[in-house]
């Protein structure tokens, strides 16, 4: 683990990384929520867009300072004050500035700030009646403001409050358009599933604490946890009956829970459903939220506990086969869906279960690799998208669209580059990531089936070529769809949108060359090459991959790799280029498959048909109708009203009699009483 | 038994009997009245028997003489004749009241004696005039001076209740 | 003292038990006024009694303090009384019951 820094860095830095974008959100709060003074536009993006691109400063300027720092002692703590403080226990409000928090504020301050210039320029568009601008930049930066708590949190508990900013302000964002019901539904549901992430994170939380606490070690500091595991590493935990009994590592059984928050934030099955109807949000909210950064909280949070799960193999083995699952089960809804962003939410899903395949097998510079180089071409697909819809004036679905290179070259462009990224080619970035987490499934010894890990990876490389490459021709080229009217008075997003595609585009492009595997960089004669493989290594256990394939295997799983990224390329363009009448067909002879696909395999329809309606009926029937109204409402408050009203009218009541007579009568007997008993 | 013993249940006697005639008169309410005179009397003689000569005549001169003057004023004033409010009350509901009230004064007679303190001699001149000023005027002068201010405050409102009109 | 105390003191309660019965059952408010003051003559009784077998004139003087008072309660009582008859044209006790329920 890492040690603490020296006197040499000045911690007290960190702590504005977070608070810039605080302060941006709880100004737009208080002068749009409480004065009712709302800003104008430019002061609204020059507060929030300035705001993070100060936090973006501090962070290069935090990053070099750590750099500056001798290798084993990369670690800056700035503990701002005691949150909590209980006996021993105390949660401090503390930032941890490690090698692998600093890659994530690193990607999220620069990733957020493009989005944010983006959204100056997305949200300008008076479609809506609720323009809301700078309810939107107060969202955005609150968001900012979470997520960078739960990445520089040095603690699980100050994590677990970002964690759950970040919740609150996706929902916030989904829903932003409200006042049309489906949207704020959309919002409600992602919130809803990953409430119930948040429980087993919790639980897991509880249980490792507890843990340590007796042993004697009551924190919930990571460096102090890490310190502390390995006189917990053995412990084993009685599982109850009625969930199947036997004895299991505790540490399994933490990294299970672990996941099940993980499997809520980063969308893995079962409870990725929130993210394709999250794509309900306006577009930047899609891209930051939903691709560059709250998703990868989950697998954030997996590599933070890495030394939890080097030492829990069953459950790294569940997390690396449920990424895989999720990642082909993904691809393969994406495969035929029309609407631009659910492709790309899809796609998210299955890019995610990528990383959080790599986490499972050890790979967790490979996942953290992919989660930077993913950040940038995911980003810049959906604000490319993005900036087709405003191009379409709204319009979401593919089946309307179709030779748009015509007229919007630009955006095709960066699109493409995005396209290329994400699909493996290389020598864009994405090939590179994906790449190195196919190494990790490959040489994943302690994982079982992992060569059948490798070959889903294999294959859903293939499938996510063929639905981007889709996407990609069904927008941009093939015969136009488009009214021509609408064609000639098409025209580009303006700079504001642009600008912010170029950057991204170059990085979605050039992001490779940071973890540059060893094999490239003797070709090139850089000695070194994986500067980010280097850079993470020691704060994440000791790594798979590189170190353990010879230069010629890893050649040639590349090459297979490529390979079928060029195949799905090729499929792609065969089928929606060369002969387009061919997808029609397909659909109708596999009428049967093609409807299960649309419908992502119906699994909305059964949740719903197993917990949720279940659920809305026993709280109607049974605890609403039953409980509330009846029990409490009639019986309680209602019968003890009634019961005394009874007494009072039909008993009491006759005791006034109005007879100063009948008064005196009791006031003798009471008096009688009294003296008497004195008197005993 | 001593003069004064044979006077005290001469007075007694006469006390109880016009009281009943008092409370059990249903028909005449001015004969209610003059019986509670002669309750009023005769409480005056046992007051002089108990060495109060002061208070006994004092109680002739307002009580007997004054307030319940006032009664039979307002009585005839209000022009009232008969209590045709008598409510027929069942025989038994009279019976039990009588058997109860018998029982509480039973009760308490037989508990008394016994259970009070020795009697003492008396001081030459207690109970008169002298003797009972004196108290009066130092010990008591307080409660003395503030009963005229409940006198006043009682004929101010007296006056106001009673007038015609109020202007 | 020429009679035993408890003979006074229970001539006293006898008179009080009366007086209480009058005001309890009588209707005519004249009535259950007068039988008031006969229950402050018992208290006075019982007060003399006391007073004249310990020797304290303390007694006396609370006598004469009752008296006034029963005085002063008389009269406004009676001017109650008074305004009562001329607004109902009666003195019976259950006319007189606006609090009932």
């Amino acid at each position: 683990m890492v040690e603490t820094a020296g006197p040499a860095a000045d911690t007290t830095i960190l702590r504005w990384i977070p608070l810039f974008p605080l302060a941006a959100a709880v100004i737009h709060g208080v002068l749009l929520g409480l004065l009712r003074r709302p800003l104008a536009r430019r002061a609204t993006y020059w507060l929030s867009c300035g705001a993070v691109a100060a936090s973006f400063l501090v962070s290069l300027f935090a990053f070099s300072q750590l750099l500056g720092l001798p290798e084993g002692q990369r670690a800056m703590v700035d503990d701002v004050y005691t949150w909590i403080g209980a006996g021993k226990f105390s949660a401090e409000a503390a930032f941890l500035l490690d090698p692998i928090s600093a890659v994530m504020i690193l990607i999220v301050t620069f990733v957020g700030f493009l989005i944010h210039v983006y959204s100056i320029g997305y949200m300008d568009d008076d479609h809506r009646e609720d323009k809301g601008f700078q309810r939107f930049f107060c969202y955005l930066n609150l968001f900012t403001f979470s997520m960078l708590v739960l990445v520089l949190a040095d603690n699980l508990v100050l994590m677990f409050l970002g964690w759950e900013g970040v919740g609150l302000c996706s929902y916030l964002l989904i829903g932003f358009w409200y006042s049309d019901r489906w949207n704020a539904y959309c919002g409600m549901k992602a919130f809803v599933v990953n409430r119930i992430g948040d429980f087993g994170f919790l639980v897991g939380i509880f249980l490792l604490f507890a843990a340590l606490a007796d042993v004697g070690h009551p924190t919930v500091a990571y460096r102090e946890i890490a310190a502390a595991f390995p006189s917990i590493t053995d412990r084993l935990v009685q599982i109850p009956a009625w969930l199947g009994g036997g004895e299991w590592k505790l540490a399994t059984v933490i990294g299970l829970c672990f996941f099940v928050g993980a499997a809520g934030k980063s969308a893995q099955i079962p409870l990725y459903i929130w993210l394709p109807d999250a794509m309900a949000g306006p577009t930047p909210v899609s891209a930051l939220i939903h691709a560059a950064t709250m998703v990868t909280a989950g697998v954030y949070m997996v590599c933070r506990m890495s030394f939890l799960y080097e030492a829990a193999p069953g459950a790294s083995a569940v997390i690396a086969w449920t990424g895989a699952l999720t990642a082909l089960f993904a691809a393969t809804i994406a495969i035929v869906q029309t609407d631009i962003k659910k492709v790309l939410a899809y796609s998210t899903v299955s890019q995610l279960g990528y990383m959080i395949l790599a986490a499972g097998c050890g790979g967790y510079a490979a996942a953290m690799f992919h989660l930077g180089t993913h950040a940038f071409f995911k980003a810049l697909l959906f604000l490319g998208s993005g900036a087709v819809i405003f191009a379409m004036h709204h319009e979401q679905n593919t089946d309307k669209m179709g030779g748009l290179w015509s007229t919007i070259p630009r955006t095709g462009a960066v699109f493409l580059v995005g396209v290329i990224a994400i699909s493996g080619i290389p020598p864009f970035s994405g090939f590179f990531s994906k790449d190195e987490i196919l190494l990790s499934a490959y040489v994943a010894e302690r994982v079982p089936g992992h060569l059948w890990i490798w070959g889903i990876g294999v294959f859903t490389a293939l499938l996510t070529a063929l639905y981007m490459f889709r996407v990609y021709f069904r927008t941009f080229h093939g015969v136009t769809r488009v009214p021509p009217d609408q064609m000639r008075k098409m025209h580009e997003a303006p700079a504001t949108m642009l600008q912010p595609l170029y950057v991204l585009a170059v990085f979605a492009a050039l992001a490779g060359l940071a973890g540059l595997p060893q094999v490239y960089g003797d070709w090139l004669g850089i000695p070194d090459s994986n500067s980010l493989g280097h850079f993470l290594a020691p704060a994440l256990p000791a790594g798979h991959g590189e170190h353990e394939v010879s230069h010629a295997l890893e050649l040639q799983l590349s090459l297979l790799a490529v390979a079928a990224a060029s195949a799905g390329f090729g499929l792609a363009w065969w089928l929606y280029i060369r002969s387009p009448e061919l997808p029609a067909r397909m659909r109708e002879t596999l009428a049967g498959l093609h409807r299960v696909l649309v419908n992502k395999y119906y699994v909305d329809e059964l949740y719903d048909a197993l917990f949720v309606r279940p659920l809305i009926w026993v709280s109607d029937r049974v605890l609403y109708r039953g409980v509330d109204a009846g029990l409490i409402d009639q019986v309680a408050v209602g019968g003890t009203a009634r019961a005394v009203q009874a007494f009072a009218a039909r008993g009491l009541k006759y005791a006034q009699s109005g007879l100063a007579q009948s008064y005196l009568i009791l006031m003798v007997v009471g008096t009688v009483a009294i003296v008497g008993w004195l008197l005993r | 038994m001593s003069a004064a013993a044979v006077l005290f249940y001469v007075f007694a006697a006469m006390t109880v009997v016009a009281a009943l005639g008092m409370v059990l008169n249903v028909r005449n309410t001015v004969a209610s009245a003059m019986s509670l005179v002669v309750a009023m009397i005769a409480l005056a003689g046992i007051y002089v028997i108990l060495e109060a000569h002061l208070v006994a005549v004092i109680q002739i001169l307002v009580y007997a003489g004054a307030i319940v003057v006032l009664f039979l004023f307002v009585v005839m004033l209000l022009n009232l004749r008969s209590d045709a409010f008598a409510v027929p009350r069942s025989r038994l509901v009279k019976l039990l009241g009588m058997v109860v009230t018998g029982w509480i004064l039973w009760v308490f007679v037989r508990l008394l004696p016994g259970s009070l303190p020795a009697v003492k001699a008396l001081p030459e001149g207690f109970g008169g005039f002298r003797d009972v000023g004196r108290e009066l005027f130092t010990s008591f002068v307080l409660p003395f001076e503030v009963t005229s201010f409940l006198l006043l405050a009682a004929i101010v409102g007296a006056v106001v209740l009673a007038k015609r009109r109020i202007d | 003292m020429p009679v035993p105390l408890e003979h006074v003191i229970g001539l006293s309660a006898v008179l009080f038990a009366i007086g209480t019965i009058g005001a309890l059952t009588r209707r005519n408010l004249v009535v259950i006024m007068m039988s008031i003051e006969l229950m402050l003559n018992a208290v006075n009784l019982a007060l003399l009694g006391f007073s004249r077998a310990w020797a304290d004139p303390t007694g006396q003087i609370f006598v004469l303090m009752v008296i006034t008072v029963a005085a002063a309660e008389v009269a406004v009582g009676l001017g109650i009384l008074i305004s009562l008859f001329r607004n109902r044209d009666s003195v019976n006790v259950e006319d007189v019951s606006l609090l009932k329920w």
